[in-house]
């Protein structure tokens, strides 16, 4: 049928389209069609929100609040993410003025990037990095200055990297700490470092620290952001309970920061949401008030499935960093002489395993795949006898 | 050791070499400390849980309250011990209340169990009486729900 006038140009705005939709749908496609294949390309805990988490939500709506809250969150579920991050990171977050409630780090993210940019301002981020920070960014009229990191840097932005692309349009750097998709996690003296950096440049910081209570070693390694000297002004954080308490569902999160950008935060989430989910809120405070035993429970799992995958990997001839949080390992295939997305397919045709190519996350993830290890003991030990299969006759092949 | 007993108490029959895969630790060591948990009896069996119920007909749970006398020296302990020893009693617990002993015993139907209760445990002297509770339904056992497990149904197999 031949088109009609009206329709050459789209009505959808060009900023949208300008959106790349991603190469690999048609992959992910392919997967959702198949059945009886072992997924390690999921991001996302296995486990089930734990029952009392579950338990809270379902009383709520028993007692009958199912009303909005107030725009910021209930007061008593800000009380709670209060004490619990004075607890864990020392900083004091006031309930009132510098804690907003939010749908998930998802929304949190969106409204940190538009509260704090101008059209044409530059956000920094080091990549490989989450797949959302990218479109949001330009959504909000800004542009991404992506800094790749290495393997042999362990996936750390250097110094160096980040004075080479800083330009005076700059005006936010979005840290992934523990990192999506590589499980890097930068210590005390590596963040120091960028907080200097960040002073020098008078830059603002995104905080994504959503994976914060996934470490594994050292459970100290972890160090909020915010909490170092100067950076409580400069840095709004967001986090959330989907991938610590299992409840990616829910969708609620939080985000923590200086009154001016909560309240500049508060304002487009007042607009866009009116308030987070009611039932959601409850079921969160539950998981802050009595949450912990379940969550070292997910973490001494995942934390054994870690290692399995990590060794097996390397067993198999796919080079991996030790990943020191969230629940991926990021091996490079750069062996095989594939691409990442060749291997990903191939890999899906012919031994039916999933895993995510890491070029979704950046130009710097090519020549690597992430592996979930939010997977079954079996099915982790499965896919690496399958994978392992792949690489020999792709190297062999070559 | 807490790791590796904490590992075995959900999964009995995983050997030293998946242990090992899981936690780090040599197979030589794992064995070394399993067989020194089971000499100590810490590791007390391997059993394999089962719903009797799936093949048809399962057996009949009765919960049995029983009151008895302390005696001299030993206190509960030895009167315990006997009803105890009944391969009937398939767990027992002495408890705070009312009465003394929580006992659940097992038996084909419900005769087999009043046979027991009748006949054996009733004319040991030291019991005083006993309170007998019929299990009519099982929803959870050792940490096990029976029928009713929850499934991670629903995860899309690929998420970013
Ligand atoms: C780095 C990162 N940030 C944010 C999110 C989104 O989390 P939420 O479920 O809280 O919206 C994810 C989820 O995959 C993530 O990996």
């Amino acid at each position: 049928m031949p088109e009609s006038p009206i329709n050459r140009h789209s009505r959808v705005s060009s900023r949208v389209n300008n959106i790349p939709f991603s190469g690999i749908r048609r992959f992910f496609d392919l997967i959702a069609s198949s059945d009886d294949i072992i997924s390690l390309g999921v991001g996302e805990p296995d486990f089930i929100t734990p029952w009392n988490i579950r338990e809270a939500a379902i009383y709520s709506i028993e007692r009958g609040h199912t009303h909005y809250t107030s725009n910021n969150g209930s007061l008593d579920l800000r009380r709670e993410i209060s004490k619990h991050l004075k607890n864990r990171t020392g900083n004091l977050y006031d309930p009132t003025t510098e804690i907003l409630v939010t749908v998930g780090v998802s929304e949190g993210l969106d409204l940190a990037v538009r509260a704090l940019t101008e059209i044409g301002d530059e956000v920094m981020v080091p990549e490989p990095s989450f797949v959302a920070y990218g479109p949001i960014v330009h959504m909000a009229g800004g542009s991404v200055i992506g800094i790749s990191t290495s393997m042999e840097n362990k996936f750390i932005p250097t110094i160096t990297d980040l004075e080479n692309n800083v330009t005076d349009k700059t005006r936010a750097i979005l840290i992934n700490n523990p990192n999506n998709p590589t499980g890097a996690v930068i210590n005390r003296e590596g963040l120091s470092k960028i907080a200097e950096f960040v002073i020098d440049n008078d830059l603002i910081v995104i905080a994504d620290e959503i994976y914060d209570r996934l470490i594994y070693g050292n459970k100290d390694s972890f160090v909020h952001f915010a909490s170092l000297p100067g950076m409580f002004e400069r840095t709004v954080t967001l986090n959330g309970f989907s991938k610590s308490y299992a409840m990616t569902g829910w969708r609620i999160g939080y985000a923590t920061g200086p009154e001016e950008i909560i309240a500049g935060m508060t304002k487009l989430h007042q607009y866009t949401m009116m308030s987070a989910p009611t039932v959601a809120q409850y079921a969160a405070k539950e998981a802050l008030v009595n949450g912990e035993n379940s969550l070292n429970e997910m973490l001494d799992a995942y934390s054994m499935r870690r290692r399995l995958l990590v060794n097996g990997l390397n067993n198999i001839g796919l080079d991996c960093v030790d990943p020191d949080g969230a629940f991926y390992a990021f091996p490079s295939i750069k062996s095989t002489g594939l691409s990442s997305e060749s291997f990903a397919e191939k890999l899906l045709m012919e031994e039916q395993v999933a895993v995510v190519p890491g070029n979704v996350f950046g130009p710097s993830g090519e020549g690597f795949i992430r592996c979930c290890y939010a997977a079954s003991v079996e099915d982790i030990k499965e896919a690496i006898l399958r994978i392992g299969r792949f690489v020999e006759r792709e190297t062999n092949s070559s | 050791m807490e790791e590796i007993l904490r590992i075995l108490e959900k999964n009995g029959r995983i050997d030293a070499s998946q242990i090992s895969e899981l936690t780090g630790l040599k197979e030589e060591e794992i064995r070394e400390l399993i067989t020194k948990a089971e000499k100590d009896n810490i590791i007390l069996s391997y059993k394999a849980q089962i719903d009797w119920g799936k093949l048809g007909d399962g057996p009949v749970l009765a919960i049995i309250e029983v009151k008895i006398a302390p005696q001299r020296d030993v206190g509960f302990d030895a009167i315990a011990m006997r009803i105890a020893r009944f391969p009937e009693v398939k767990s027992m617990h002495l408890v705070s209340g009312d009465y003394d002993l929580s006992a659940q015993v097992e038996g084909k139907n419900m005769y087999d169990i009043s046979n027991f209760v009748t006949n054996t445990l009733s004319t040991i002297d030291a019991v005083q009486g006993t309170s007998t509770r019929f299990v009519l339904k099982r929803y959870k056992e050792d940490g096990t729900l029976i029928g009713g497990d929850d499934m991670a149904e629903g995860r899309l197999p690929v998420s970013l």
